[in-house]
């Protein structure tokens, strides 16, 4: 596992956030200050957070025989694989006992894979269903627009989710769209049936920061409706001036938490001098009960009965300042607990976005598209950023003119992190189709790749890009059960997606029904026999007849 | 065909035209570079037999010859066979291990019309305006041969492909192209190809008004054909379509053009298959989301249907798309294309059939809907399509099976040459290969 430093912070944060104690990044100094409530932003780094529905009981797993690609870069030609309580509990070659009560499978001639995890989809916000009553990706309402939330907008019955199990992926990001500079949260979700997108939620993600660059913006807004940005340079200095109005909330809270403090010190000040001299007139007294004389006992009791001891006033707590929902998401992408997604194209736009993220204090975590990526991406591998992109797509602007299909082999070259995204309802069906092209592609330039590399640009890089790869990404013991049983090589066109686990739970049975309601009732279920012989989905190929020597 | 969003989604926008200078400035090397990898020159590669030996061989027909030999000569196959002896001073080339089919055809794109789909200034594929009917609108005057699509498309080892106008109810008319040839009278092989027509949702005020509109203009072309004279003395009744576009229904009517329904609605289907009835018209059908549905009356036309495969149930007309729709239709006995209906990615056609057959499309049936299928349905099948003595030598020779993701292309043949595979992005290729700073 290629984990470099720069990705501890995040998990550090992820492990905090659960329980709520301030980072140690902001938290407030020295012993004798007294320790306020952290800032809003750093209570959760998902707003989705507690809102997670359990994964079903699942009686356990065990697939024996199976080609298993762990997606650490390891492949087990003949191994066994034992899904319990929802993780993984054991990987091994061989063939091992099941336990009592578990579901056998036998995986002989067949492959697994993690599940596949895509940083980029729009499905529940702009459902595979395309009508204006479920369009909610963009709010495109003004150029930046953090406040606003895909987990606000996300439609569980979209009929794209299953699809996309079917293609053996379990996880995505659901994005805003790219209309605005700042489009607003993503949440993280894995793909099973459920009321909300807060119930589909992966424990620990963090909410990601959507970012645009480039020709969506300035056109939506500067040609469409002639309003800033009509340039690149209103993109960047919306984006410059959003961030430093968020950096004022910031501040807000640090001068809050000053006074706040200072309040309370003068306070207990106040307070600790009064028990001072109430326990310095007790001495007193004390002393003059032991002693029997009258003098200076009684001038001292006159005196107290004349000053008696009130601590006074106690001072108001000084409000927090008001709440700003964009501007905290804003500060938890500088302090890197919400993870900054940009999308972005060209190579210049990437280096411009750079040295914004240099000059506000973010991060980026991926680029989003980024044709243009193999132009810089000994800069983009240096700087631990994350290269979300697709097979072959290119041509359908000016800023994606310049795309190659071996942009994805050669930032993994230079030691980047190469994710293949989806981007669409359709492609999310394929991404392992889509991994296969790149990992071709790159060979063809004479780039070196196993299948176990391109395997971990839909598994471990994608985790890693949504601060997840500690929960999944790989076939590991103690990360979660969501595992994709291939009926052939996950890179051949032919290759299905027989049966997918998440969380332990058999999610994805090929032939069985549909889950989204939007289907019911839609005569969809074809009245013939269908020519492959199956329900609905089930394709029991028969490829007749491969080619003598030359089939896959 | 895809709806795309404005926004959110990237997605390949399909259609639109191109600005020459940018396309030309970066144009890779043509035929002289090209001939030279084969050894030959223009002349010689325009002159001397081309022999590939040994090879798996895809006719297009469903036959399947190992150890096969093709045998090209004068821009046409000569000889397709197990055995055969090459031609004297043939340029003979060993493809022992390796499949050849004929070249790819993907019977609907906007190659050549599109260079930036959302750069207006790059885009040819519409007539534009308000005006729903536009059947005068040829495709092929705005074919730009220096398109950068167009390298990028033959190095998948798609040879051919269908140029088509979009746009309104009756969107114009398509052409065929080779993907070679530095003017668009080299490149085209056949304008008009066939006449556009677009039924469904959308297209100009629902799904009774498209059908509405277009036979209104099929039935004012058929008075205009009957009575050309009397029109021209302005002695007819006002048409609602304007001259050129009558001539161009009128070609329809007479048969000569193929007309391709654009139209994915089980019951729009149906409609489409009722309008070509009443007017004779030569229909295909194109997209057909839901021709699953109906596949069986479909069959019973004999009309042929180029699908999408990966096309989604993305709209209420699209509701009953399914990956198995080629399956479908193939096994209820439909001629069955198969397009990407894609432009910039037009190049993709190989994996999209490759997902037929994973959904139940027998192989050679897939091959077939990436070649024979395709021409005849246009009215090309005399000249292209298969590999067959006689045809235009438009081949493909794969490293091994062309559908597998793995596969790479080795070599593309267009009327008899072997082209050069580089284009513009295997130029920025080269130019980032290394990365120095």
């Amino acid at each position: 596992m290629r984990l470099p430093r720069t990705a501890l912070p995040a998990l550090a944060l992820l492990a905090g956030c659960a329980t709520a104690s301030p980072p140690p990044a902001t938290s407030p100094a020295p012993s004798p200050r007294p320790i306020l409530p952290p800032p809003p932003w750093q209570l959760r780094s998902s707003l989705a957070e507690g809102y997670e529905a359990k994964p079903p009981a699942s009686p356990p797993v065990v697939i024996r025989g199976a080609t298993l690609m762990l997606g650490t870069g390891k492949t087990i030609l003949r191994g066994t694989i034992i899904l319990e309580k929802g993780k993984i509990a054991v990987v091994a070659e061989g063939e091992l006992p099941a336990p009592t009560g578990s579901m056998v499978i036998d995986g002989t001639g067949k492959f697994i894979t993690p599940g596949l995890i895509d940083t980029h989809s729009h499905l529940g916000v702009y459902p595979m269903i395309d009508t204006t009553g479920t369009d909610d990706g963009n709010e495109m309402t003004e150029p930046t627009t953090p406040q606003a939330q895909t987990a606000d907008a996300f439609w569980p019955q979209d009929p794209g989710l299953e699809r996309a199990v079917a293609g053996g992926v379990t996880t995505i990001q659901v994005l805003p769209g790219s209309a605005n500079l700042i489009g607003g949260r993503a949440i993280t979700i894995k793909l099973r049936p459920a009321s909300s997108a807060r119930e589909m939620h992966v424990p620990g993600a963090p909410d990601g920061l959507k970012m645009a660059c480039g020709e969506n913006p300035k056109r939506v807004y500067g040609k469409g409706r002639k309003a800033a940005p009509m340039t690149r340079m209103g993109n960047l200095a919306l984006q410059r001036a959003t961030f430093l109005k968020a950096k004022k909330l910031k501040d807000q809270w640090a001068r809050w938490n000053d006074e706040e403090s200072h309040r309370i010190e003068a306070d207990s000040k106040k307070r600790a001098a009064g028990e001072a001299k109430r326990d310095e007139r007790a001495r007193r007294d004390a002393s003059c009960r032991a002693s029997g004389e009258p003098d200076p006992c009684e001038s001292w009791r006159r005196a107290w009965r004349d000053q008696p001891l009130e601590d006074g006033p106690t001072s108001q707590p000084i409000s927090t300042p008001d709440r700003d929902p964009g501007a905290e998401t804003l500060v938890a992408a500088m302090e890197g607990r919400v993870l900054v997604h940009v999308h972005c194209y060209r190579a210049d736009d990437m280096m411009d976005m750079l040295a914004l993220a240099d000059e506000m204090g973010f991060r980026v975590r991926s680029f989003h598209h980024a044709l243009d990526a193999y132009k810089i991406r000994d800069v983009l591998a240096a700087r631990q950023i994350a290269v979300s992109t697709w097979a072959d797509w290119w041509g359908f602007k000016m800023e994606a003119y310049d795309g190659i299909p071996e942009n994805a082999a050669l930032v993994h070259e230079s030691g980047g992190r190469a994710v293949i995204h989806s981007d669409s309802a359709e492609g999310i069906q394929r991404l392992n189709q889509e991994a296969g092209k790149a990992m071709a592609s790159g060979r063809k330039a004479g780039v070196t790749l196993t299948d176990e590399d391109a395997l971990r640009w839909v598994t471990m890089n994608p985790a890693w890009a949504l601060g997840i790869d500690h929960r999944v990404g790989s076939l590991e013991p103690g990360k979660d059960a969501d595992v994709v049983l291939w009926s052939k090589s996950p890179f051949s066109v032919y290759a299905l997606a027989e049966k997918v686990w998440i969380d332990g739970a058999l999610t994805y049975d090929r032939g069985k029904p549909h889950w989204s309601d939007f289907e019911i009732g839609q005569d969809l279920l074809p009245s013939p026999a269908p020519a492959t012989g199956g329900a609905l989905f089930d394709t029991n190929v028969k490829v007749s007849p491969l080619l003598p020597g030359v089939a896959r | 065909m895809k709806r795309r969003r404005a926004l959110g989604f990237v997605a390949a926008m399909a259609l639109g035209l191109v600005s020459g200078d940018a396309a030309a400035q970066n144009k890779p090397p043509r035929r002289p570079a090209a001939a030279a990898g084969a050894g030959g020159g223009i002349a010689a590669a325009e002159t001397a037999p081309l022999v590939y030996t040994g090879a798996t061989i895809h006719t297009g027909t469903g036959e399947v010859i190992t150890d096969g030999t093709v045998i090209v000569a004068r821009g046409k196959i000569q000889q397709v066979g197990k055995g055969l002896a090459a031609p004297g001073g043939a340029t003979v080339i060993s493809a022992r291990g390796l499949v050849i089919t004929p070249g790819l055809v993907d019977a609907l794109t906007s190659v050549g019309l599109v260079e930036v789909a959302l750069e207006d200034a790059t885009r040819d594929d519409q007539q534009g305006g308000s005006d729903l009917l536009r059947a005068g609108f040829r495709a092929a005057d705005g074919y730009n041969p220096a398109s950068t699509v167009i390298g990028v498309t033959r190095a998948e080892g798609l040879t051919s492909v269908g140029v088509v106008p979009r746009g309104g109810l009756i969107a114009g008319q398509s052409a065929w192209a080779d993907l070679d040839g530095d003017t668009a009278a080299e490149a085209l092989a056949a304008a008009p190809l066939a006449l556009h027509v677009h039924l469904g949702a959308g297209d100009g005020g629902g799904h009774g008004t498209a059908i509405l509109r277009v036979r209104e203009a099929f039935d004012d072309a058929r008075v205009f054909q009957k009575n050309r004279a009397g029109w021209e003395r302005n002695q007819t009744r006002r048409f609602a379509p304007g001259r050129l576009d009558l001539e161009a229904l009128a070609g329809a009517l007479d048969g000569k053009v193929p007309v391709v329904f654009h139209v994915d609605r089980a019951a729009d289907i149906l409609s489409a298959l009722a309008l070509a009835r009443e007017y004779k018209l030569r229909p295909v059908i194109a997209g057909g989301a839901e021709a699953w549905k109906v596949a069986r009356e479909i069959a019973a036309t004999r009309v042929p249907v180029i699908v999408f495969p990966l096309e989604q149930p993305s709209t209420f007309d699209s509701l009953g798309a399914r990956e198995d729709n080629a399956a479908r239709l193939f096994a209820a006995g439909v001629a069955v294309g198969i397009s990407t209906g894609d432009t910039h990615n037009a190049r993709k056609l190989r994996q999209v059939a490759g997902n037929a057959v994973r959904s139940g499309l027998p192989y050679d049936a897939a091959i077939a809907a990436m070649t024979r299928v395709p021409a005849e349905a246009l009215g090309m099948g005399a000249r292209y399509g298969t590999l067959a003595a006689g045809k235009v030598a438009n081949l493909v020779v794969w490293s091994a099976d062309p559908l597998e993701i793995g596969t790479r292309v080795v070599d593309v043949v267009i009327h008899g040459r072997k082209v050069s595979l580089r284009n513009r992005q295997t130029m920025l290729l080269e130019k980032y290969r290394a990365i120095a700073r």
